[in-house]
């Protein structure tokens, strides 16, 4: 997935402008920013939220336009928001398949597959490597944020999402959780997915992503390839510092 | 926490596997209300085919109601237009049948169509406008109200049109068997369908996921206003389906008569187990709930104490069943089910 130019103002207010950015299967791009970089803006254009005001963006090679987050949707779009969007008071299994339902029989009989969902939501889930959600009637509220992200991401990509969209999700969580989060995006990078991981937090960003852009008042900073800047190189960037590419006199002062 | 990749079956103390089921709160007060009701009223005839026909009907008029209340809250929403609809329908049935001689079907269905046409009222102007149903329902309650009080008046002179239902309509929505009501049928048959609803299709996971998490739902691609919309609609047309029994039962329609049903039926709910927040409760709660009201309003008859107190009675009830529910909420949220 690709976007060329995008931009897109709010009245007087410019959101984003002429922002280049290329997704990889396979790969994960981080977006970063300080709050009010236009992270949001970017995504909600990128999930079918939010019409672009200008530029392009292309999937596959053809450019595509979004009329809503379901045209996003069929063509692989999978976006995961900060709060996942679970139903705390609802099992795995329901929440899994929450507007996806499998039924079985007919007519008035239809009903729910409460069976095949479980073993279907328990499978996928621990596809992912989270191994301590074992009972499929589980009320989601008591899982942790790592495992909710777990079964967002699952979920998305079961319902065959190929761009997988995760907004700050590790900004609630605690060190150990956010390891979780992290080996997740690692398991569905390895299963081709192209990922964008939007963030502030640079530790959890280096960890993880292979190309990086960053995002200052709605314009792209800088964008980079994994092992091009160091951390204190990109806090600098992201605090409004400026770019200063580490070449190899710079690797010296700054191991 | 465990290691991941370690699996290990702890297995659940019994406490755990109680309060694991939603419906284990009403359940426990409707056995300790009736025990206390059949040691103190039982010499009275508390337990006695009468009394108990007597609380189990007047369980089932609130509780055909309070199923679609419930799962109405359970979506987040509220009603409080159903007593109206209740007086409104039998006004209607008496009316059509009683003054202009219509044949008694086609007046029941004119009721029962105006009870859809209420819920698609309030569900309309609640979607649309984002108001609390709260509102929204409490004066749609007061137009009908009095719509159909001076309509009565205005056409027959008088708030009460009798009317003597007979035939299949009469054995159907009228009849008794010793002392229980018809009605009794109709609210076993209204919880069986509730509870497939709400457990075994989509539509009860999406009421679920309504309440639950508004947003989250939609996102998921619930169509969250069209679960409300039905659920009002279901809730109008149940509340005109027990002012149609009641002419069949009484031999009359009456627009006043209704109005205890505005916070019966909402009382019925919490008290079995729906959270007023939404996203949480079971139709056996429910059935539970109508039970209990149904003892305590009749019980405390049999005891032979004045039932000026009933109120109270039922006040603190529903104080001590809010509570309850949040607790029930509580360790739903902190247990970790079958894994410790």
């Amino acid at each position: 997935m690709e976007l060329a130019h995008i931009g897109r103002t709010f009245g007087n207010n410019v959101a984003v402008a002429d922002v280049d950015l290329a997704v990889f299967a396979g790969e994960v791009h981080c977006l970063l920013g300080d709050n009010g970089a236009g992270k949001s803006t970017l995504i909600k254009i990128m999930s079918g939220v939010m019409a672009p005001g200008s530029g392009q963006m292309r999937f596959d090679g053809t450019t595509v336009r979004f009329a809503s987050p379901r045209d996003a949707q069929a063509l692989g779009i999978g976006t995961v928001h900060q709060d996942v969007g679970s139903i705390p008071l609802l099992s795995v299994s329901r929440n899994f398949f929450l507007g996806n339902e499998i039924t079985k029989g007919w007519g008035p009989f239809r009903r729910l597959d409460h069976g095949t969902a479980s073993r279907l939501a328990l499978e996928q889930i621990h596809k992912m490597g989270i191994r301590r959600v074992r009972d499929a009637n589980q009320l989601v509220g008591t899982m942790s944020g790592g495992e909710r992200q777990a079964l967002a991401i699952a979920r998305a990509l079961y319902f065959g999402a190929r761009v997988l969209i995760l907004d700050e999700p590790t900004a609630a969580l605690g060190v150990r959780e956010s390891q979780i989060v992290i080996d997740l995006i690692k398991v569905a990078r390895s299963q081709g997915i192209a990922l964008v991981l939007i963030t502030h937090n640079v530790t959890h960003a280096l960890a993880v992503g292979d190309r990086f852009t960053v995002l200052i008042q709605g314009r792209v900073t800088a964008a980079f390839r994994k092992g091009d800047r160091t951390q204190e190189q990109l806090i600098a960037l992201m605090a409004g510092g400026g770019d200063t590419p580490s070449g190899d006199d710079a690797r010296h002062v700054q191991p | 926490m465990n290691d991941p990749g370690e699996l290990e079956f702890t297995k659940q103390s019994l406490f755990e596997r109680l309060t694991s089921v939603v419906w284990i709160g009403p359940a426990f007060a409707a056995a300790l209300l009736f025990l206390f009701f059949a040691l103190v009223g039982g010499a009275n005839g508390f337990v006695s085919i009468a009394g108990t026909a007597g609380w189990l009907n007047s369980a089932a008029e609130v509780g055909i109601i309070a199923l679609p209340i419930g799962l109405l809250m359970i979506a987040g929403e509220f009603d409080l237009s159903t007593g109206s609809v209740v007086g409104a329908a039998s006004i209607v049935v008496a009316l059509g049948s009683g003054l202009y001689g219509l044949p008694i079907w086609t007046s029941i269905g004119m009721a029962l169509a105006l009870g859809a046409a209420v819920g698609c009222f309030n569900g309309f102007l609640v979607n649309r406008t984002k108001l609390p149903s709260f509102i929204v329902t409490l004066a749609s309650n007061f137009i009908l109200f009095g719509t159909s009080l001076g309509l009565s008046r205005l056409l027959f002179g008088s708030s009460n049109v009798s009317l003597k239902v007979r035939g299949e309509a009469a054995l159907l929505l009228g009849s008794k068997w010793s002392f229980f009501n018809v009605s009794i049928l109709w609210w076993i048959a209204a919880a069986t369908l509730a509870a497939w609803v709400l457990n075994q299709t989509r539509f009860g996971n999406w009421i679920f996921a309504t309440g639950g998490n508004p947003d989250g739902a939609s996102r998921a691609g619930v169509p969250t206003k069209y679960v409300k919309l039905i659920l009002f609609i279901w809730t109008g047309v149940s509340s005109a389906f027990v002012g149609v029994m009641s002419v069949a039962m009484y031999n009359q329609g009456n627009a006043i008569s209704g109005q205890g049903y505005v916070f019966q039926t909402a009382i019925v709910a919490v008290v079995g187990g729906v959270l007023l927040q939404g996203g949480f409760g079971s139709v056996t709660g429910i059935v539970l709930g109508a039970m209990i009201y149904g003892m305590v309003s009749l019980g405390l008859f049999y005891t032979g104490w004045s039932t000026d107190w009933l109120s109270t009675f039922i006040g603190g009830l529903l104080v001590a069943a809010v509570l309850t529910n949040n607790t029930i909420r509580g360790l739903a949220l902190k247990r970790k089910s079958v894994t410790k």
